[in-house]
């Protein structure tokens, strides 16, 4: 049975889930680092649950999913970046997400929309992901990848020392925008795919792991991906095994990956400590990636 | 005709679930009024939001044994905010990653009972009643339990009041002063779990911050005095709840015909408006002043 | 005039409807150490935030070599008042160098021998290479400031804007900053303009003061300025100028505002930090 499985895993619809998830996998890895390095985690929670009102919208006018989606996120990224430059910034998001969620559930009760499509909508139905979605969550993964690539040295900075970056011209507002604005785009790509509620654990889990494991940003970054597809693709296998959701596995497997790193990194400073009682030698000419 | 039949259409006033629906709804409001201060001053909104969403996950768990979805919620909330407290949701830094981690988690967990219930066919509905609530499905057995619960989460924000007050404005001046700051932080954890709960059962898990941030939020910008902004929150909150609960028993006459709105949509978006209004006030107080 | 690197004339500020600043007029010649002393209020940030365009001026200009400044501009150099590094981020002392000298440029850095030359070069000359490999959250508050003096210096400017650098550091670590602070600059030939509520620790090493209270300001060379009746006038505060073992103290007196000429009082404590011995 285990052979003729592992041989099936790999067929049919079950390689759209392995190319799409990878994808996936890929920006979430990449835009969640800035995430994470930035406190961005509520927002990185809010935007995906707050297009759920988006994709329900589209769900009631009859238009695709991932526009309704892409519009909600966009919304979502404006009015959280708007609102919170002046106010509580934790409470603004709440309530921008709360808002735009309790919209969706009118939009879901209007249009009497199935609950399976509700749930595959909080978490995802990445084994029932169709060939016409491959192409355009590539291109928007691309898109968002580039896009990070891009900004990545001011958005360094400005995570790092917002004043310093101010002074050099790279202002902290529109830095924050534009990185909502990744995120937004992020969001609409992937919700289809694992859902409003699991791209959250993958874009905080696998990014949190790795930067406890390295203290390169470049060797992070790359960490931070391979993390995020291990999770992801053992998710699908383990899911592909049992019948149990890959929601189950990717959010429980995102905390198990952060766990062991945070162990990993705790023991290796205590092992540290013991050796050298401060500051390490340097690890060889350092690349400044 | 009346004006009276126009705002209330007929029946409001007879209508048992309506009855019910007003209890519960104010019993909650109170809660979330006077916790929800604490929660908007000491910057745990994303707290307040995860706990509200982890209440899914034991709302689920509850509907695949068969208990009721409170029991669920409040177990779940406590456990939770143990959980967040282990985890270091008292450090201010690294504390929304904590409560991100431990909220990925849950959310597989939910992911994985609710297709349990759907499985087992035990679960017609439960996703959209456990995530957006509803209201007039509340049995008035549940009302002592309700009152029961909100009255010890008043009680120990009350007795806890003016240490919890000093700990927030400045933990270490707490410290100082002999404050077990970490208990005090603690139990106001297991309080802001009890509001959660309580709010769950009103307007669903994911909608649950809503009134526990909206209403103070708001409060907080008409007052600096944190009695009355928690006096103002009450207010506020009941007004949206009583509001809300007339304009959704009222929407069964709107379009589409025979099909009411969700109370919850109501309920977030007169709180949503609500803050948006608190800001206009202050904007007008800030520019004559 | 033109020769300045820096020249503030007739600014003035107004936040919320209060002149925070007002005629502001100093100029900063090349490679000049000048000192911004003021008390706590007195609007030191406000006028490094003019400075660097990031606080829109009511009233008159600032010229940044001759020219009205722009806000991209590898010119002036800034190491911050308040800064919180994280711990938790992956970014070591080298890489946050690095990042002074092309963070504006868009993508990811390519490692090139020559930038990497000039890391370690800035790193020598602010002595950080022992660290340099630690992530910078996890360095002491002078280690931190020397990281941040590299980032600023790296990209060359022509003048150096430190804001309050000491305020958090004990007297020895203060005293390596302003040292290091004194020594790159002039090698560099790069103007300094430092801001402290604490006077001695700078006395051996400034060249001009310019002094801020109530919104406004007035500069001259450190024998002009450190003499009682003028840091008396400043800090509104009786203030006695003293010589010890050829070092110049600046102590505050037990005198209140209305006796400032009348002080025959024992001195009482050190302005505002202590003095050591």
């Amino acid at each position: 049975m285990a052979a003729g499985a592992g041989r099936l895993m790999f067929e049919g619809f079950m390689v759209n889930a392995w190319e799409v998830s990878g994808i996936v996998a890929v920006v979430a890895g990449v835009v969640g680092f800035f995430t994470v390095l930035r406190g961005s985690v509520f927002a990185a929670h809010a935007i995906p649950n707050g297009s759920f009102a988006g994709a329900a919208g589209a769900g009631l006018v009859g238009v695709s999913t991932i526009f309704g989606l892409g519009v909600a996120a966009f919304v979502g990224a404006l009015g959280i970046g708007l609102l919170g430059r002046r106010g509580r910034h934790d409470a603004v998001t709440a309530l921008m997400l709360v808002m735009m969620l309790a919209t969706g559930a009118l939009f879901v009760s209007l249009g009497n929309q199935y609950e399976p499509a509700v749930y595959a909508l909080l978490f995802g139905e990445v084994l029932g992901v169709s060939d016409n979605q491959l192409w355009p969550t590539l291109v928007l993964g691309l898109v968002c990848v580039a896009a990070i690539a891009a900004l990545y040295r001011p958005l360094m900075l400005s995570s790092a020392l917002p004043e310093v970056g101010e002074a050099r011209g790279i202002g902290a507002f529109r830095i924050e925008l534009a990185f909502l604005g990744v995120l937004a785009l992020a969001t609409a790509m992937t919700v289809p795919v694992v859902g409003t509620l699991l791209i959250f654990s993958l874009m905080i889990g696998a990014p949190a792991a790795a930067r406890s494991l390295t203290d390169r940003p470049g060797v992070a970054m790359a960490l931070s991906v391979v993390l995020a597809l291990v999770v992801v693709w053992s998710a699908i296998a383990a899911s592909y095994e049992t019948d149990w959701p890959v929601g189950f596995f990717v959010g429980t497997g995102s905390a198990a990956v952060f766990v062991a790193a945070r162990l990993w990194q705790a023991g290796r400073e205590r092992f540290a400590r013991r050796r050298r009682p401060r500051g390490r030698q340097p690890e060889g000419l350092g690349s400044v990636a | 005709m009346s004006l009276g039949f126009f705002v209330f259409a007929p029946g409001f006033w007879d209508n048992e679930a309506v009855h019910v629906a007003l209890a519960v709804g104010t019993a909650v409001a109170i809660v979330a009024g006077v916790v929800g201060v604490f929660t908007v001053m000491r910057g745990q909104s994303f707290a307040g939001e995860s706990l509200g969403d982890i209440g899914t996950t034991g709302g689920s768990a509850a509907a695949l044994v068969g208990a009721g979805p409170l029991a669920g919620f409040v177990a779940v909330d406590v456990l939770a905010a143990a959980a967040m407290e282990l985890v270091g949701v008292q450090r201010v830094r690294g504390r929304d990653l904590a409560t991100g981690i431990v909220l990925g988690a849950a959310i597989g967990l939910a992911a994985f009972f609710l297709y349990l219930d759907s499985t087992q066919g035990s679960g017609n509905g439960s996703t959209v009643t456990i995530l957006f609530g509803s209201i007039f499905a509340i049995s008035s057995a549940t009302i002592p339990a309700v009152v029961g619960l909100a009255a010890l989460a008043v009680t120990m924000i009350v007795v806890l009041y003016r240490p919890l007050l000093l700990a927030t404005v400045s933990p270490e001046m707490a410290a100082a002063r002999g404050i077990p700051v970490r208990l005090v932080g603690a139990l106001y954890l297991l309080a802001l779990a009890l509001a959660t709960a309580l709010a769950a059962i009103t307007i669903g898990t994911i909608l649950s911050t809503a009134l526990l941030i909206g209403p103070a939020a708001a409060a907080l910008r008409l007052t600096r005095r944190p009695l009355r902004a928690m006096l103002g929150a009450t207010a506020i909150g009941i007004g949206a709840v009583w509001l809300g609960i007339l304009l959704a028993y009222d929407s069964y006459h709107w379009p589409p015909h025979e099909h009411g709105w969700p109370v919850s949509f109501f309920v977030v978006a007169l709180v949503f408006l609500g803050y948006l209004a608190s800001g206009l006030v202050e904007w007008r107080r800030e520019r004559g002043a | 005039m033109n020769e300045a690197v820096l020249s503030v004339e007739g600014l003035g500020v107004r936040i919320a409807g209060r002149q925070v600043l007002d005629g502001i007029d100093f100029a900063i010649a090349p490679g000049q150490f000048t000192g911004l002393i003021g008390s706590n209020g007195a609007g030191k940030t406000t006028l490094f935030r003019a400075i660097l365009g990031l606080q829109p001026a009511t009233d008159g200009r600032i010229l940044v070599d001759g020219r009205p400044r722009t806000r991209r501009t590898d010119s002036i150099g800034y190491v911050p008042q308040k800064f919180l590094l994280d711990p938790d981020l992956p970014l070591r002392g080298r890489d946050l160098v690095g990042l002074g000298l092309d963070a504006r440029k868009l993508g990811f850095a390519v490692n090139r021998r020559r930038k990497r030359e000039l890391v370690e070069e800035m790193l020598a000359a602010v002595g950080a290479e022992a660290f340099a490999d630690t992530r910078v959250g996890r360095l002491s508050g002078g280690e931190q400031q020397r990281i941040l003096i590299a980032h600023a210096l790296i990209s060359g400017p022509r003048l150096l804007l430190a804001d309050e650098p000491l305020a958090n550091l004990d007297l020895r670590s203060a005293q390596e900053v302003v040292a290091l602070l004194a020594r790159v600059c002039r090698e560099r030939g790069v103007a300094v303009l430092i801001s402290a509520h604490e006077i001695n620790a700078l006395l051996p090493v400034m060249d001009r003061i310019v002094y801020l209270a109530h919104g406004r300001a007035a500069g001259g060379t450190s024998e002009e300025v450190i003499r009682p009746d003028v840091l008396s006038r400043l800090y509104g505060h009786h203030v006695d100028v003293i010589d010890v073992h050829g070092r110049v103290l600046i102590v505050a007196g037990a005198g209140d505002d209305e006796d400032l000429h009348g002080c025959e009082e024992t001195v009482e404590h050190a302005l505002p930090g202590e003095v050591a011995p």
